[in-house]
């Protein structure tokens, strides 16, 4: 389950703390606004003019053209003002919603990566990647369409109705009659549209993993001939998508008719009873004719609103999804300022009596203590669950025990500040995730400042020489999206290479090395400990050949540290370790 | 890219427009009548209020009298002309969006079997990014002007009707229209060119963005361990900026346009009413069609835009359209042969000559291999890391052809059976396991029609069948992206029981069981021995256990067979093979023996 529920709140509320926390939203808010006032009272000049230049310009028996020249000059320049308020605003607006949502962006991009791991995993990457792109397009095409409808609309209907009022009160009764019923049933066929909406989002993420299986999967349909099935799969998720689509038309198409409608019997509500107010002499004809006129005033708004709303709901939907992100606290927090910083030097590091158990989630590790001398060379084995790779994240800090501490050269883990702490430790994972660039771009995102000539030197002290000179671009190779270029062991091997170069004092290998071949392997091994000489070093191994070699084994069993000590010694006791070197060196040897 | 609306862009963008109309001819028809009828319904609209204005409004205030019946018929023509004209607008939107909709959905199925059809080689090519934005963003591209065409079309009749209209019932004010509405069409155009670059730069920027942020959270675990995090938001926030600054220059011609095509008509309703004003003077017109005029232009000036929203769409139409092209036109498809490959016995896998090169024969990564493997045998495939192995195993199900050299089953050119033979006959389970989005049965069976117990024999075999009787749903179980998560073992397992329960007569497995603990592998290799139908098998292995159980060992070395024999043959003569599979006993003999001086010295 996703953890960032965030907090709860109403849509306004959503809205207004999203707002506070992009400063650049307030700036000249005030300007903007009066800009958008008057390019909305612009919007009755037409009528106007046409009552004018009906009831003054054109009573008389002859037209008094002067009187209309002016009126339409007047208006012309009225026109060319609104244009050029409307124009201001725009680009106000733009700016500033633009500036501020690129602030939220960043922040909601930073964040993320203050989570800890365990918040990070318990959302798919692909959903935490539209929290900061399109949740954030879609505020951005609200504030800069939807919102400014909002505000022109809600403008646009009060100049409206308050001209309509001082032309005749009756016929602006008569007007609002016919669209109060409309007011009120759009907000239910908006929530139709949005439902229809939310299913073909459903159906399309559906329809997208269909395509994205038979991508993917491309090796293993043709492998076992099953491109029938796969067929069949696509096609139904294509036609799941086509009909919930078209759901939504029958919707729209249903709402923009039924207001033309409603403008029709307006008009014709209009001439009915405007011509009995205009035989008792309430009305002027060019009064008349201008709230022809108005009630075109009326349609766009009603047109517009059912999509307006659905992508007000969009927005503060969106805003939730991205202030999900920014509530959700950094449970694995940098102490910053207050925290410490560790010295150059051979790491130590202590467990005491740590326990850990994932929210929600039985215990995994229970009083684990142990200690880790400096330089020392600690291997860490077990079978799958037993808790190596807890122990490893506990370690690196990626999570903190849940009881217990743990302190390295003294300090609590949790008081070391992370510039020093994530420079002093560094962890191998086992899958060595490659950015898309060059070799040498990845083996120097440990350390950036690192020259052509230490990265060959890094590369050469791994023993790595030879396979280097077989890629095709030495240095400059490109690997690949998430490094899909190489095969699994090369990429591990650029993975080791990146930690290396770093020059951690303590080095965590997390089976980092388990889909390269065993020769290689052993050869890193051997590098390996003549680099980490005078470092400490922690591997987490499956191959136990890493455990020969180590000063020390943690065997690690339900979540326990069971066995500890040098390789030969605890081969001789019988217990979990003989037991695991046994079938490892049964599979490895025989 | 072109992103301006050029006179070649136009041609080529019709011609797309014109496949989706022979396409979908009766649905097209539909809306554009439906629009036409929009569009005569809307100038109609006018002309009834400018008849309501003489023949009701006016009467009534000028000489104070009014009949019943023009009172009626007045109300009753606005309506009816309203009527009509929401029914042109429902038609008009509906047929539209079907028509759009439908065509996406005919380009996805082409393009979706297209990608079943090509070869592997071709799928290498290509990164799976682009190949799902052909399947969707470039679908949606390519079919966007659909949904505002209809209302094009409309508007064109629109402007004829009104044309005509306007001729008939005053040619001076006519001259108007003819002066605002080419000057609104044309400011339009040049909108959309101005627009175009912009808009597509801040696209291209969002897809940038969007990738940066996919990677670094993709990479969140090395960002953290290595304490990247300010880099990161760095080359984010550089990004970021990047698109901010485009979206504001979006913003400025969108913002400088809009209210100048908005104020277009509304200043042709003012020189309507001024030159209105001068033709009443002299007698030419009645004030109903001043409004008449008037309302015109006021209905006009917002579906005018539609023919915009066309040409906008129309270069990233364009775009999509090609990319689309591009799949469907691909060559290379594997061509295949009528042969096939009867029986259930064991098959006779024989490799000739092979050889094989990646990205246009650049990069060799197997020469001159040759090998056979007799029925029933079992052969182990061994090599370091990037030996070719896996390319190797690919070429025996035809997942790829050879450069040059055969591989033949039984005798028979793998090239020369028929589409689905192969795989009919062959089974390989790959190195990285692939689970779909289904069940357990689903991703066993694939869509092979097997019984629930032929899927547990299988699973027995692969010795997946205790933790999946365990699963909450067993067999119903969904597993894959959104399912049950599974451990790497547990996964290989259910890929293994995949291709056991096809019965195959050559089994492949590459590495197939790296995940799986080692006592769970060495049941799984004595069940496949001990089945009661034997394949032949092709191992690929590092494990020791692994490849002592094969009849044969072929080792490959820089894309070559540099020997083969029994293990213990190669133990002795091939050095490369010795240091392979010898490396951890090795390993741990210095060890002790520098355990071993170093205690006599300590002794000593």
């Amino acid at each position: 389950m996703s953890a960032f529920q965030g907090i709860e709140r109403s849509g306004l509320a959503t809205v207004r703390h999203g707002l506070s926390l992009t400063p650049e939203f307030r700036r000249g808010l005030a300007g903007t606004l009066a800009l958008a006032v008057v390019a909305t009272v612009g919007k009755i000049i037409v009528p106007i003019a046409v009552q004018q230049t009906i009831d003054t310009g054109l009573a008389g028996p002859t037209p008094d053209l002067a009187y209309v020249r002016t009126t339409v000059l007047i208006c012309a320049a009225a026109v060319v003002l609104t244009a050029l308020c409307a124009y201001l605003m725009n680009v106000r607006l733009y700016r500033v919603t633009e500036s501020s949502l690129a602030t939220l962006r960043v922040r909601g991009f930073r964040h993320v990566h203050d989570l800890s791991v365990l918040t990070q995993n318990s959302e798919r990457r692909g959903a935490l990647v539209s929290r900061v792109t399109g949740d954030v397009d879609q505020i951005s095409t609200f504030m800069q369409w939807g919102g400014l409808m909002i505000i022109i609309a809600l403008g646009q209907l009060l100049v409206a109705t308050v001209l309509m009022f001082v032309y005749s009160w009756q016929l602006a009764l008569v007007v609002w009659a016919c669209f109060l019923p409309l007011m009120v049933v759009l907000p239910r066929f908006q929530r139709w549209l949005s439902g229809a909406y939310t299913r073909v989002r459903e159906r399309t993420g559906d329809m997208l993993s269909a395509v994205s299986e038979a991508v993917v999967g491309a090796a293993v349909i043709r492998a076992h001939g099953s491109e029938a099935r796969t067929a069949e799969r696509l096609d139904a998720a294509i036609e799941a998508n086509k009909a919930a689509q078209a759901r939504t038309q029958r919707i729209v198409a249903t709402v923009f008719p039924l207001t033309e409608i409603v403008a029709a019997v307006a008009l014709a509500a209009l001439v009915l009873v405007g011509v009995r107010i205009g035989l008792a002499g309430d009305i002027s004809e060019g009064r008349l004719v201008a709230f022809l006129f108005l009630i075109t005033l009326f349609v766009s708004p009603m047109q517009m609103a059912t999509e307006v709303l659905n992508e007000a709901q969009n927005a503060v939907a969106g805003w939730r999804r991205i202030l999900g992100v920014l509530d959700t606290p950094a449970d694995v927090a940098d102490p910053g300022d207050d925290g410490v910083d560790l010295p150059r030097g051979p790491i130590s590091v202590s467990f005491e009596d740590v326990g850990f158990s994932y929210p929600g989630g039985v215990p995994v590790l229970h009083g684990v203590s142990a200690d880790i001398t400096p330089r020392s060379r600690i291997a860490v084995v077990g079978e799958t669950g037993s808790g190596k790779t807890t122990f490893a994240k506990l370690l690196t800090r990626l999570m903190d025990p849940v009881s217990g501490r743990i302190t390295v050269d003294g300090h609590d883990l949790r008081d070391v500040r992370f510039s020093s702490l994530r420079r002093r430790i560094v962890m191998v994972p086992q899958d060595g995730f490659l950015f898309d660039g060059t070799l040498a771009e990845n083996i120097a995102f440990g350390r950036p400042s690192a020259t052509e000539t230490e990265i060959r030197l890094a590369l050469t002290e791994l023993g790595l020489t030879d396979w280097l000179e077989g890629l095709p671009a030495d240095l400059e190779t490109r690997v690949g999206q998430r490094g899909e270029s190489l095969s699994a062991g090369e990429r591990q091997l650029v993975a080791l290479a990146r930690a290396y170069l770093a020059d951690p004092d303590l080095l965590l290998l997390d089976e980092a090395t388990s889909a390269v071949d065993p020769a290689t392997e052993v050869r890193l091994a051997r590098a390996l400990e003549g680099a980490t000489r005078g470092r400490t070093a922690v591997s987490i191994a499956h191959r136990l050949s890493t455990a020969e070699a180590a000063d020390e084994v943690f065997v690690f069993d339900r979540g326990r540290i069971v066995q500890r000590g040098p390789h030969a010694e605890l081969l001789r006791q019988p217990g979990v370790y003989a037991d695991l070197y046994a079938s490892w060196a049964s599979s490895a040897r025989s | 890219m072109s992103s301006k609306v050029t006179t070649a862009v136009m041609r080529r963008g019709l011609g797309v427009l014109g496949v989706a109309v022979r396409a979908e001819r009766s649905i097209f028809t539909a809306a554009v009548l439906s629009s036409a009828l929009y569009g005569v319904m809307t100038v109609a609209a006018a002309w009834a209020l400018g008849w309501a204005t003489d023949h009701v409004v006016l009467p009534a205030f000028r000489q104070g009298d009014i009949t019943t019946g023009t009172l009626v018929a007045g109300t009753l023509l606005i309506l009816g002309v309203s009527l009509l004209k929401a029914l042109g607008v429902a038609g008009r939107r509906y047929f539209a969006g079907v028509m759009q909709y439908r065509m996406q959905a005919r380009s996805r199925r082409d393009v979706t079997r297209q990608y079943l059809r090509l070869p592997l080689a071709w799928h290498h090519r290509h990164p799976t990014g682009q190949l799902l934005s052909n399947a969707s963003s470039d679908v949606e591209a390519a079919w966007a002007p659909l949904a505002p065409l209809p209302m094009a079309v409309g508007v064109v009749v629109m402007l004829v009707t009104a044309a005509v209209a306007l001729v008939i019932t005053d040619p001076v004010l006519a001259l108007v229209g003819f002066l605002v509405f080419p000057a609104i069409a044309v400011l339009n155009l040049v909108y959309q060119r101005r627009l175009n670059p912009l808009a597509t730069r801040a696209q291209q920027l969002r897809a940038e963005v969007s990738e940066i942020a996919h990677e670094s959270f993709d990479g969140a675990l090395v960002v953290k361990t290595l304490g990247r995090e300010d880099e990161e938001t760095a080359r984010f926030t550089a990004k970021a900026h990047e698109l901010r600054d485009a979206n504001i220059a979006v913003g400025r011609v969108r913002g400088l346009f809009d209210p100048v095509l908005e104020a277009l008509p509304t200043l042709g309703v003012l020189a309507v009413l001024m030159i209105g004003a001068m033709r009443l003077e002299s007698g030419a017109i009645g004030s109903g069609v001043l409004v008449q005029v008037a309302y015109l232009f006021t209905l006009l000036a917002f579906p005018i835009r539609a023919l915009g929203w066309v040409l906008a769409e129309l270069p990233r139409s364009v775009v999509g359209y090609e990319r689309i092209r591009a799949v469907l036109d691909a060559s290379g498809s594997m061509e295949h042969g009528t042969a096939d490959l009867p029986g259930t016995d064991p098959a006779r896998l024989e490799v000739r000559e092979l050889a094989y090169a990646y990205g246009d024969g650049d990069f060799p990564v197997l020469h001159e291999v040759s090998l056979e493997v007799e029925p029933g045998r079992t052969v182990a495939l061994v090599g370091p890391t990037g030996s070719g192995k896996s390319t190797l195993a690919q070429t025996f199900v035809r997942l790829v052809d050879p450069a040059s050299g055969a591989v033949l089953v039984d005798g028979t050119d793998l090239r020369e059976v028929a589409r689905g033979g192969v795989s009919g006959a062959v089974a390989l389970v790959p190195q990285q396991t692939f689970l779909f989005d289904d069940t357990v049965r689903g991703n066993v069976a694939l869509g092979l029609p097997v019984a629930d117990e032929e899927i547990w024999a299988a699973l027995r075999l692969a010795q997946a069948d205790g933790f999946v009787s365990a699963l909450p749903s067993a067999l119903d179980t969904m597993v894959g992206e959104r399912g049950t998560t599974l451990s790497g073992g547990q996964r290989q397992r259910i890929a293994l029981a995949r291709a056991l329960v096809r019965r195959p007569r050559l089994l492949i497995l590459d590495d197939a069981t790296s995940s799986v603990d080692p006592q769970v592998e060495a049941r799984i290799l004595y069940g496949l021995r001990d089945a009661a139908q034997v394949s032949t098998v092709v191992v690929i292995a590092y494990r020791m256990a692994t490849i002592a159980l094969a009849d044969e060992v072929v080792y490959l070395d820089h894309g070559r067979v540099t020997d083969r024999g029994s293990h213990e043959e190669l133990l002795a003569r091939c050095e490369g093979y010795r240091n392979l599979v010898t490396a951890y006993e090795r390993q741990g003999a210095e060890r002790e023996a520098l355990a071993a001086e170093h205690e006599e010295e300590v002794s000593a």
